[in-house]
């Protein structure tokens, strides 16, 4: 079974790499970006009967490590 | 002196200030620390402190302090903090000891984004603890800092609890003792450079007091915390 994993920042935790990203792509004359935060994916390949373990297993992955979740929120889509 | 301070210094791959901070315990302790490799199950038998180097553990992948935070070690270090053992994470080192759930909060990127590496002056928020005896509570001391996330951040309500019980151990401030505006490098919420843990045998700090110990490199404000936690 193949996941993908999304960990962002929390809404109202400053990101100051998604400014630069920001500050970049205005510079580059790209229209209309009003705001940018930036995040992490992991693709995951997993050995899981179903999907409930799978899920059992990625939320584990996340909350021991994936995402620091005093700052980090993460969402796993499976394949 | 009873009996010398035993102290051992972990290294993680990517540590690289482990050899400043055995320094600065050889002058405080008279005594060479132990090393501990990241891959290691226990600490030195009799170790009563052990120290967290600054560095960059594993590239910083992930998040700083992220990985090295798993490593086995850890272990060790959790149930040496656990049963009141002497615990200091400098830099890359306090990023391991939030990371590894030790302190509480995260270190962020700094708020303008650089790498600040730097003469700081810290203010002793705290001087009733192992780590600070040497140093007097609204003292300003003179440090170095070289960081790219020390940006501290905690929720309110976990920064209200540091607030009343004590547990900033350092606040970064100006040269007359001014806390705020420039003179916060990182962004860090109310300037906290360092905490403690709940029962204090746990400091981590982003500044580096290991390398304010010698005139040669200006200055010597960093040997109180060194000279106190051999005392």
């Amino acid at each position: 079974m193949k996941a993908r994993v999304t960990v962002t920042l929390k809404s109202g935790v400053l990101d100051p790499q998604g400014k630069a990203i920001e500050g970049a792509l205005k510079a580059l004359g790209i229209d209309g970006v009003a705001k940018v935060r930036q995040g992490k994916v992991f693709d995951i390949e997993l050995d899981a009967g179903d999907q409930a373990a799978a899920q059992r297993q990625l939320s584990q992955a996340c909350e021991k490590l994936l995402a620091n979740t005093i700052v980090e929120d993460y969402a796993v889509a499976y394949e | 002196m009873s009996k010398p301070l035993r102290t051992a210094v972990v290294v993680f791959p990517g540590s690289n200030r482990e050899g400043d901070i055995a320094r600065a315990l050889r002058q405080a302790s008279g005594e060479a620390p132990a090393f501990a490799w990241h891959a290691d199950r226990q600490l030195p038998p009799g170790t009563d402190l052990v120290v967290l180097p600054g560095g960059f553990s594993y590239g910083d992948y992930l998040r700083c302090g992220a990985i090295a935070a798993r490593a086995h070690i850890m272990d060790a270090v959790r149930a040496h903090a656990e049963r009141g053992g002497l615990t200091l994470g400098v830099c890359n080192g306090f990023q391991i000891l939030c990371e590894a759930g030790l302190l509480p909060g995260v270190l962020m990127r700094n708020a303008r984004r650089r790498f600040v590496c730097r003469m700081q002056h810290l203010r002793v928020e705290n001087a009733a603890t192992p780590f600070a005896r040497r140093y007097r509570a609204g003292q300003i001391v003179k440090v170095a800092i070289a960081h790219g996330e020390g940006n501290f951040t905690i929720d309110p309500a976990g920064l209200a609890e540091l607030e009343r019980d004590g547990r900033v151990a350092f606040r970064y401030c100006d040269a007359a003792g001014a806390v705020g505006g420039e003179a916060n490098p990182n962004g860090s919420i109310n300037a906290i450079a360092g905490v403690y843990s709940a029962r204090f045998n746990v400091l981590g700090l982003m500044p580096h007091p290991e390398n304010l110990i010698d005139p040669l490199v200006g200055g010597i404000d960093g040997r109180g915390m060194f000279d106190g936690l051999a005392a």
